[in-house]
């Protein structure tokens, strides 16, 4: 021991001696610059480590549930662009994709196309934002705002195919509101490489950063084995080292068809959650690659109907057309699925989102479920606090990526 | 064309004939607790099982614990309020295999006067909160948990929003102003482990 350490440790001694240790109960929240929406965070400690920590939610409650029960199959769609708002084209296409399960209906090709290639395209956005936001919170201000940059030319894409950037209301029941605008392919290739150079620039600000690392590495640390036990999905669950991805493990649409790799980590940490979503979004712009090298022609929505509406020109030009278009969004008309339930997972941005709905043959849902993939997330915060530094909640929270609206829905 | 007209008559046909081929798990699942206690079924091609509420501690734990169900995560539990069947409700709980790559839906029925069941959160510790989010939105009671407290809604909420007998429009009496409460260490429930 060189004498400098020995005066450290002389120093510390003394400290311990004179200094009363001393419990602290501190809120974080609920409304806090470092919380992405509202919930509030209680810790208790003794100095900076934290002994005790409780998570208190629900501040974001809307009655999804009840609401989505009152109203008809096809207006559940615009409760489900609230659930998750940074990627609300899964949430969308998962509650169709449910309740054309219990309908038995299965759409054209060219719609599942045109799903996965936005669903992968609002991963893309999700991740970018989680990440960015999460750097920002360490005090990388540059790296968020050019993931805002990458967001943006993400949300232009979705904004063209769809009309909203963040309230896409994006998939009907039996295919999709419209089909890809002219151009759209072009549009996408063009801006395509322009994420892909963000994420490169985001690696290199990030990946290899001094500060970064020390504030990320060995923190949260979450075992394969409690991983699973706390519920995790998502990119939590991969990063710990379990290979659990919903579209590999039970492929939904036409996941089957591309090729694509599920990208796993080693220790659990903060660190890994973020090399993790890096990954993912570059496998992700590989299914957007082979999306559209292999987009079909043909239609979007289902020829059915007794559930997908009749096309504007008929409404507008015939009786026919006209009766159709009433029939399906008059009270009391619309889409009976038959009775029955059925549970559809998919691979949100944070994990895996599943509807389970019910039907009870009318035409509004009689249960309309939604499994929040950051639900068990958030659940699990006391267990990741635990031994870490107050410094280290803010890395911890936002590696989780906690959305407000699926949280509490 | 690539699409598939509805055809409900056909469909019926087919999951009829999925019935045939239930998992060897399930069989000795039966042996254990009993033909009475245990019901099975395939609505759209998802396995569904009732157990009755006495025996779901002991059936979760052969399903997770066999060598061949394996279903080690806990994916979602919630409540289907069945207003005028006898039993009213039913808790829905979905659980996933990652090793052996399966899912599985396990349904309890309950009835309205007791609207209780034993906690799972034993032998799965992620259904805490989403047992209590049940007692929350649902009034179902789940014996054993350890902290089962209101989580969405506030302490003096009246009633359980998600009973089909409760009004969208109903109105909550105001609150009056709490003083912030202090909590200590000592009172506290250990996190789920």
């Amino acid at each position: 021991m060189t004498t400098k350490e020995k005066q450290f440790v002389g120093v510390a001694e003394v400290m311990e001696e004179e200094i009363p240790v001393e419990e602290m109960f501190l809120n974080m929240g609920p409304s806090h610059p470092s919380m992405h929406g509202i919930v509030r965070i209680m810790v208790r400690i003794t100095g900076e480590r934290i002994v005790w920590s409780d998570v208190e939610i629900g501040y974001l409650h809307r009655a999804f549930e009840k609401s989505v029960e009152a109203n008809s199959w096809n207006s559940a769609t615009i409760y489900t662009d609230r659930l998750n708002y940074v990627s609300p084209i899964i949430n969308n296409v998962g509650y169709c994709m449910a309740v054309e399960k219990l309908l038995g209906i299965t759409i054209p090709e060219r719609g599942e196309y045109v799903r996965v290639l936005l669903s992968e395209i609002s991963r893309i956005a999700d991740h970018i934002t989680a990440v960015g936001a999460a750097a920002m919170e360490l005090g990388a201000f540059t790296a968020f705002l050019y993931t805002m940059k990458a967001r943006e030319y993400c949300y232009e894409l979705i904004e063209s195919a769809c009309g909203a950037r963040i309230t896409t209301n994006f998939a009907r029941v039996g295919g999709i509101c419209a089909d890809l605008p002219e151009g759209f392919e072009s549009e996408c290739r063009k801006y395509m490489p322009m994420v892909a150079d963000v994420i490169v620039e985001l690696d290199k600000l990030l990946t290899r950063n001094r500060i970064f690392i020390d504030r990320t590495k060995n923190i949260g640390a979450v075992s394969g084995e409690d991983a699973v036990k706390l519920g995790f999905t998502g990119p939590l669950l991969r990063a710990s080292g379990v290979a659990y991805d919903v579209r590999r493990a039970f492929p939904y649409s036409i996941y089957e068809t591309f090729d694509f790799a599920v990208p796993v980590g080693t220790n659990g940490d903060v660190f890994d959650r973020y090399l993790v979503r890096m990954e993912e979004m570059r496998q992700s712009m590989k299914i957007v690659y082979q999306c559209l090298d292999k987009l079909p022609d043909g239609p979007v929505n289902a020829i059915d109907k007794t559930v997908t509406k009749p096309d504007k020109t008929d409404v507008y030009d015939n009786i026919e057309g006209l009766m159709n278009q009433f029939k399906l969004v008059m009270d009391g008309h619309g889409i009976n699925p038959p009775p029955g339930e059925f549970y559809q997972p998919v691979e949100a941005g944070n994990g895996e989102l599943g509807f389970y709905v019910v039907s009870d043959g009318t035409d509004k849902p009689y249960k309309c479920r939604c499994r929040p993939p950051c639900f068990p997330l958030v659940q699990a915060i006391p267990f990741m606090l635990k031994d870490h530094m107050v410094a280290d909640v803010v890395p911890i929270f936002g590696s989780i990526n906690m959305i407000g609206g699926e949280l509490d829905r | 064309m690539l699409v598939t007209p509805p055809n409900r008559l056909l469909r019926l046909v087919i999951y009829k004939n999925n019935i045939m081929d239930i998992p060897a798990y399930i069989e000795r699942l039966e042996e254990k607790i009993g033909t009475d206690n245990l019901q099975t079924n395939y609505p759209h091609d998802q396995l569904t099982i009732t157990v009755s509420r006495d025996k779901i501690q002991e059936a979760l734990q052969f399903l997770r614990d066999d060598d061949e169900a394996l279903f080690d995560h806990f994916m979602d539990l919630t409540a289907v309020d069945y207003i005028g069947k006898q039993p009213r409700f039913q808790v829905v709980i979905h659980l996933v295999s990652i090793p052996k790559s399966q899912r599985i839906r396990i349904k309890i029925n309950i009835d309205d006067d007791s609207a209780e069941m034993p906690t799972i959160t034993g032998i799965y510790p992620a259904a805490d909160w989403f047992e209590r989010e049940c007692y929350d939105l649902y009034g179902i009671r789940f014996a054993g948990h350890p902290n089962l407290k209101r989580i969405m809604l506030y302490d003096e909420f009246e009633g359980y929003p998600l009973r089909k007998d409760y009004p969208i429009r109903k109105r909550q009496p105001r609150v009056e102003l709490r003083k912030p409460e202090v909590r200590r260490s000592d009172e506290t429930v250990e996190p789920p482990r």
